[in-house]
């Protein structure tokens, strides 16, 4: 069988220290910080007060535009304090503090649906909004709204478990440890998207997962796993369709859907089916902690809410020279200056590493060599925009197609003149925006 | 709430938090190691006369940037690479102030007026050396046999004279780097190797002086291959087209682009040297193509992914 895959792209180190690793359920935090605003689209309202005993389970944020995800309590407990708390993405949305009484009382309305068959496209896209569910891919997008069916069905949903980014490796465990929720899940979203055809697209280098997985499917031949090859962002939605669907693009400006295609993450798909078997909504969390910079790789089962500093100590505590701390993957995930953050529902990883990996380079001018051009998985050229970017030459950005731009970082790390590509990349989207919105 | 946000104990800088181990003075030394064929061919045929002036070009090369920048002797290796194609671009023997004025000239003229590396539009060797050749052009082809080391012609003044093998070893008069084609490819086959250059432009200038020096004569048209490898072989075309037009700075970063720019310094190359009053076409076919570049970059911008024809 061949192996799948896109034009362009990079292989960064492969390091995935955490891989053999299984899922370890983390010891329950005391105080869990949760922002309301969770996921892309429109921040929840708190529905309780300080001074409020909530349970676990419980729904303790919520709003009524449609492309938003409610926010429940991971703990039971007392809530302590509701304030704005600096996010690493810049923003400071409101988080609800709730100290644990320790005790893990579910909410009473936390319970089991109806079993698949039963249920309705609608149904099933009703469970998955009230459990808060969002892409755990990174983007966080509410899932409820990308389970809407179009018009005459989908020709094909495509699970993301490629998991491209060094280091992560929760996806991959996540589909070793539960193929068989995996499944369940992917069923159900098949069915909210009266999808008829389902591809789960795994990298070869998680053979354990691909088997597992083809074992799950059993004889259903509609769903299907797609070997794809090991690269570099192989996991980016667009990429993933050009790779499954056989080099299909999706046009500049368009949504997957309109060429018939939707995708998600396989661990998405793993937490619709908790939801529709036992009612819980997402809050708890599957993170790989890894890097040279802490004692212990491993793979954690988290409470939405858990500050940084908890799950570190879990892990041995950072070594002296930790002088980095990533949420996400190294290749696309956010630097944050302290660990005193919370894990949010999408969160896929938290990195530290060492102070010989963190040094910040010298940048040198452009010598034109035309890596970021060939590596570019959206064709277009990193140099030139990046060179506009650094002149506050936006015009220039937007000639060369700089909203085309994916944000993979493919660019950055092959650049021998170690230039920030991508952060001038984003000052000129930035910038592009800000003048037209004026 | 306590928020530890301001507490700069760790480092935040934008993503991607891993680079690959390329820089760009490693590509320099690349480069570097590239030429040592043709720098040990060149010192085995002309001895001292090759030694002198490569050593000359590079350290005034290094010199001049040092004393522009101040950044180390060293520094990013830039100028220690043009220095070096200089001097492979000079005849054997030349002399001394020569061999500065180019460096000179190549450093501040190929690239500092521009605004330094990455910035310049020429490719600053061949700058030099159009200095040169402007300014002391019977100096710059009086060439030596390896044979006697005596004063001899270049094998371009009686295109066809010299044997293919001859040029292809080398031992023929020339400038020091452009006599031997096997010491040029054994370099570029390691640039190839390391990904620094790529067969674009090299298959296009080689391809398409192949064909035209294969069709074309003085006259008018006729057929002869022997011819066409002739041209490739001899003068500097596999020096140009293997290391000069190859320079990332000044050529293009498009795929087409390259292939574009190759032919086009091909088929200048040719024209030159077939109905030109110069012998040789490499440097100023190279140094048009160079102004060209922005151009040629532009024209063949890549379709963007999911982009849709208006």
């Amino acid at each position: 069988m061949t192996t799948k895959t896109f034009k362009g792209g990079t292989h960064p180190p492969h390091d995935k220290p955490a891989a053999s690793k299984p899922i370890v359920t983390a010891t329950a935090p005391s105080r869990v910080v949760i922002p309301l605003s969770q996921h892309s689209g429109a921040p929840c309202e708190p529905l309780v007060k300080v001074g409020d005993e909530v349970k676990m389970g419980q729904k303790i944020g919520d709003v009524k535009a449609f492309i938003s995800a409610p926010v429940h309590s991971s703990v039971s407990g007392k809530v302590v304090e509701i304030a704005p708390y600096f996010n690493p993405g810049g923003s400071s949305p409101m988080c609800v503090v709730i100290e644990s009484d320790g005790k893990d009382i579910w909410a009473e309305d936390v319970k089991p649906n109806k079993p698949l068959e039963e249920l309705t496209g609608e149904e099933i896209i009703k469970i998955t909004k009230e459990a808060g569910i969002v892409g755990l891919g990174g983007a966080a997008f509410p899932t409820h709204v990308k389970l809407i069916p179009p018009e005459g069905g989908l020709e094909a949903l495509i699970l993301n478990g490629a998991e491209c980014e060094p280091y992560l490796t929760c996806d991959h465990r996540l589909m070793v440890e539960r193929a068989e929720d995996l499944i369940y899940g992917t069923k159900a979203m098949m069915k909210a998207l009266q999808a008829r055809k389902c591809y789960i697209g795994i990298e070869v280098n998680k053979p354990d997962a691909i088997a597992v997985v083809r074992e799950a499917i059993g004889g259903d031949s509609s769903i299907e796993v797609v070997e794809l090859e090991v690269k570099y962002p192989q996991g980016s939605g667009k990429q993933l369709v050009t790779a499954v669907m056989n080099g299909m693009e999706v046009p500049s400006g368009k949504r997957s859907t309109d060429v018939g295609v939707q995708v998600s993450n396989t661990g998405t798909a793993i937490v619709i089916a908790d939801a529709i078997k036992t009612g819980r909504p997402l809050i708890d969390t599957v993170i790989t902690v890894a890097g040279s910079g802490v004692n212990e790789n491993a793979n954690l089962l988290v409470r939405v809410g858990t500050i940084f500093t908890e799950i570190v100590e879990q892990c041995g505590g950072v070594k002296d020279n930790a002088a980095k701390i990533i949420m996400g993957g190294p290749m696309m995930g956010g630097a944050v200056p302290s660990l005193d953050f919370p894990i949010c529902k999408a969160t896929s990883g938290v990195l530290i590493l060492t102070k010989e990996e963190s040094v910040i380079h010298e940048i040198l001018p452009c010598i034109k060599c035309g890596r970021c051009v060939n590596v570019c998985p959206a064709f277009i050229m990193p140099n030139f925009i990046s060179n506009a970017g650094e002149q506050n030459n936006y015009a220039a950005a937007k000639k060369f197609n700089v909203d085309e731009c994916i944000e993979c970082g493919s660019c950055a790390f092959v650049c021998p003149a170690k230039r920030p590509i991508v952060q001038w990349i984003r000052l000129c989207k930035a910038e592009i925006r800000a003048m037209s919105s004026k | 709430m306590e928020n530890l946000a301001v507490e700069k104990r760790f480092v935040v800088s934008s993503s991607p938090h891993v680079r690959s181990p390329e820089t760009v003075q490693k590509i320099m030394i690349d480069v570097l190691i590239s030429l040592v064929p043709a720098v040990v061919v060149a010192a085995v045929f002309f001895r001292e006369q090759a030694i002198i002036p490569i050593v000359i070009c590079l350290v005034a090369a290094m010199a001049t940037e040092f004393l522009l920048v101040r950044k180390g002797i060293f520094s990013d290796g830039s100028a220690a690479v043009t220095g070096v194609l200089l001097a492979l671009t000079l005849p054997p023997g030349s002399a001394w102030w020569m061999c500065v004025i180019g460096a000179v000239s190549a450093i501040i003229l190929g690239k500092y007026v521009f605004g330094g590396l990455g910035s310049n539009i020429f490719n600053p060797a061949l700058v030099g050396r159009a200095v040169l050749l402007a300014s002391w052009g019977g100096r710059m082809t009086d060439w030596l046999s390896p044979v006697d080391l005596k004063s001899a012609a270049t094998p371009l003044a009686e295109p066809g004279q010299a044997a293919l093998v001859d040029l292809f070893t080398g031992n023929v008069a020339g400038s020091l780097g452009e006599t031997s084609a096997i010491a040029l490819l054994i370099g570029a086959a390691y640039l190839l190797y390391k990904g620094h250059i790529n067969w674009r432009i090299p298959g296009g200038y080689i391809g398409s002086a192949l064909i035209m020096g294969t069709l074309l004569t003085a006259g008018g048209f006729g057929f002869d291959i022997n011819m066409g490898l002739f041209h490739v072989l001899a003068g500097g075309l596999l020096l140009g087209a293997l290391f000069m037009a190859t320079d990332m700075v000044t050529s293009p970063v498009t795929p087409n682009g390259q292939l574009i720019f190759g032919i086009g310094c091909g088929v200048l190359t040719m024209l030159i040297r077939i109905y030109g009053n110069f012998p040789e076409g490499v440097t100023f076919a190279i140094l048009i193509m160079n102004a060209l570049t922005p151009i040629i970059d532009n024209a063949t911008r890549p379709r963007f992914y999911g982009e849709v024809k208006k």
